[in-house]
């Protein structure tokens, strides 16, 4: 799949996690996404920055621009050496958190996207992909 | 660090967002509100959101502490003005804001508050029945 561009996001800091959302929105109307498209991606990419602070101990965003015929998509690739998630079946459910969350950001992440994944060792870290669509 | 403004208005507090909040933000806009209930007694809280551009988990779950804060000292909590697409977003998110009012307009909002703390001795109106 085309890559049109690529850029790195740090996530330091909850002000890195407000950067974060600013480019999404900048990327995903570049993408041609209407408000509600780039509502949901920013809103995803809010939740994934959030855990990879809280719980990741930091990391970066990798986001990119991609083309798959004629459709543009914006891929965001959230990843951290934190703690890793032991049971990733039970942190996808809604409602499951380990702090004082309300458990919905990676479910909901995963409902605000087209494609989902997560990939993550206890002890080394996370790595979160989501890509959304026009 | 800077805060969001809140404004007295007789018996209510008003609080427009209109900057992306990060975290440490929406929660000093949290305490903050709390404290300016328990100071001036407000009978009412309206939160206009109408320049936010998403409510995620984080900050709804601040609204909804702020209005349940708010209830347990005697107050109402609205909120005014969410865009359709956060709307949206925030129902695949799976979040429902319980226990919070939502109206569309700041106008309605006021109504709503209105009438949730009903006719006050200090008006001097009569309590008569309710609608
Ligand atoms: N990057 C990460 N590293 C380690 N653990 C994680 C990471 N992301 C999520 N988790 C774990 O998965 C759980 C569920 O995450 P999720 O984002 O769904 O909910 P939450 O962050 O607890 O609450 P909310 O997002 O609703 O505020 C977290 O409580 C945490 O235990
Ligand atoms: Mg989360």
């Amino acid at each position: 799949m085309p890559v049109l561009k690529s850029d790195t996001v740090p996530i330091r800091s909850d002000a890195d996690v407000v950067a974060v959302r600013q480019i999404v929105r900048v990327w995903s109307i570049e993408a041609k996404f209407g408000l509600v498209d780039q509502t949901k991606i920013i809103t995803a990419a809010s939740e994934l920055a959030r855990n990879t602070l809280e719980y990741g101990g930091g990391g970066h965003m990798f986001i990119e621009l991609v083309e798959e015929g004629v459709r543009k998509g914006v891929r965001l690739t959230f990843e951290d050496q934190g703690p890793g998630i032991a049971d990733v079946e039970q942190a996808l459910r809604d409602g499951y958190t380990s702090g004082k969350g309300m458990g919905l950001g990676l479910g909901g992440s995963k409902r605000l996207t087209n494609e989902f994944a997560i990939h993550s060792v206890v002890g080394v870290g996370t790595r979160v992909t989501v890509t959304k669509w026009k | 660090m800077e805060r969001i403004p809140i404004i007295r208005m007789s018996k209510f507090l008003l609080v427009s967002i209109q900057v992306d909040m990060h975290d440490r933000l929406a929660l000093a806009l949290q305490e903050d509100l709390t404290a300016k209930i328990n100071e001036t007694n407000a009978r009412g809280v309206l939160i206009d959101i109408s320049s936010l551009e998403l409510v995620d988990s984080f900050i709804g779950r601040i609204i909804g502490t702020i209005a349940s804060m708010a209830r347990v000292l005697d107050a109402e909590t609205v909120v005014v003005g969410m865009q359709p697409a956060v709307a949206i977003t925030l129902v695949e998110l799976g979040m429902s804001l319980p226990g919070v009012r939502t109206a569309l307009t700041v106008e309605r909002g006021m109504q709503i508050l209105e009438r949730a703390i009903g006719p006050t001795v200090t008006e001097g109106t009569d309590a008569g029945p309710e609608e």
